[in-house]
């Protein structure tokens, strides 16, 4: 016990800590946006609108965690470098995979719709 | 985080070739259980990758209507169908638990024990409200006769790709609920503040430790938005 309150002593001041209003801003900005992600489905969007409303409202709530309740904006370059740029070979991946399964869609469109 | 020392070293892009090719360690100023969390959360990452993209793969290859999941997924509120009530319910409460979750890291590092622990505590609660909402959408799409190979809405991959990403979803929110647990009772019992030795290990308890606990917390929050996004929305 002792020798632990003399550890204490000697650490360096306590961490940075952020003001409560950011984190009840960053709180209710996510409850907004899921709130309109949900209303995209409530008024029934479709198309090219439904689609580019969800990936909008989708971004900005994954980059507001991952920036102020992950505190990546407050991380120094090195570690977001290393934690963002593996996420482009997902990109990659997912484009790979749209070709492939236009591929597979137009093979089963004619082999099984029209019966080759 | 000790931040004196950070103070004297490069910043913004400048700091990138300059902390890696520093010595001893390229995360300066992170913890070393942090960067390992960190690195975990990539991987898990990649893994909820290609589940997601699998099933971008399977309902875009598929030549039978994919399940109209707003119907699929409406639930009756005194007689009337609203859609997706319960998934709405569901993001709503990780929301908020990501929301106290946040506040008990902060609490953490400013010491204040209490705090820290009621919303830790609060935090577990909502995982388990939201674990218990899922096992009742399962069972009623499980009613209503989806299986893992077909399914009475449409395309007969909708139960398989909705099983298994909700169920990995749904074990990463269990997991993550034990460990809130556990660490709301370390809270509370001050381990934090005496740097008791922990269970498994003999260093010191530190609060950084809620910080970590809190990035996998608020890992599993941003994982369902994207599963809310490409899953129920699309």
């Amino acid at each position: 016990m002792n020798e632990n309150t003399e550890i204490d002593k000697n650490k360096d001041k306590p961490a940075q800590t952020h003001k409560i209003g950011i984190y009840l801003w960053i709180w209710g900005l996510l409850f907004v946006l899921s709130f309109f992600s949900y209303m995209v489905d409530w008024y029934q969007f479709q198309g090219i609108l439904r689609w580019s409303l969800i990936l909008f409202f989708m971004f900005l709530k994954a980059g507001l965690i991952m920036a102020f309740f992950m505190h990546l904006f407050w991380e120094r370059y090195t570690l977001v470098n290393v934690l963002l740029w593996p996420m482009t070979a997902i990109a990659c991946f997912v484009g790979l995979m749209v070709a492939e399964a236009k591929y597979t869609f137009f093979s089963r469109l004619i082999y099984f719709v029209l019966g080759g | 985080m000790s931040d004196s020392s950070l103070e004297n070293l490069p910043k913004g892009w400048k700091s990138v070739p300059s902390d890696l090719g520093s010595d001893q360690t390229a995360f300066k100023g992170v913890q070393w259980g942090k960067a390992m969390m960190w690195i975990f959360l990539l991987s898990d990452t990649f893994i909820f990758s290609c589940f997601l993209i699998s099933y971008m793969k399977g309902r875009a290859s598929t030549v039978v209507d994919w399940p109209n999941t707003s119907h699929v997924f409406s639930l009756d509120f005194m007689g009337v169908p609203v859609p997706l009530l319960l998934i709405a319910i569901m993001t709503f409460v990780l929301i908020t638990s990501s929301g106290t979750m946040a506040l008990a890291v902060k609490y953490g590092y400013e010491k204040n024990r209490k705090m820290c622990g009621h919303l830790i505590l609060a935090t577990a609660i909502g995982g388990l409200i939201f674990v218990g909402m899922q096992a009742f959408e399962w069972s009623k799409l499980i009613h209503e006769g989806v299986r893992p190979w077909s399914n009475p809405f449409g395309a007969g991959q909708f139960g398989s790709y909705f099983f298994m990403i909700t169920g990995f979803h749904g074990t990463h929110v269990s997991i993550g609920v034990i460990f809130l647990f556990i660490f709301a009772r370390k809270v509370y019992r001050g381990d934090f503040d005496t740097g008791r030795r922990g269970f498994f290990t003999t260093m010191k308890s530190d609060y950084v430790s809620i910080e970590i606990l809190g990035l996998y917390w608020h890992f599993v929050d941003l994982v369902w938005v994207f599963i809310f996004a490409f899953f129920y929305l699309w």
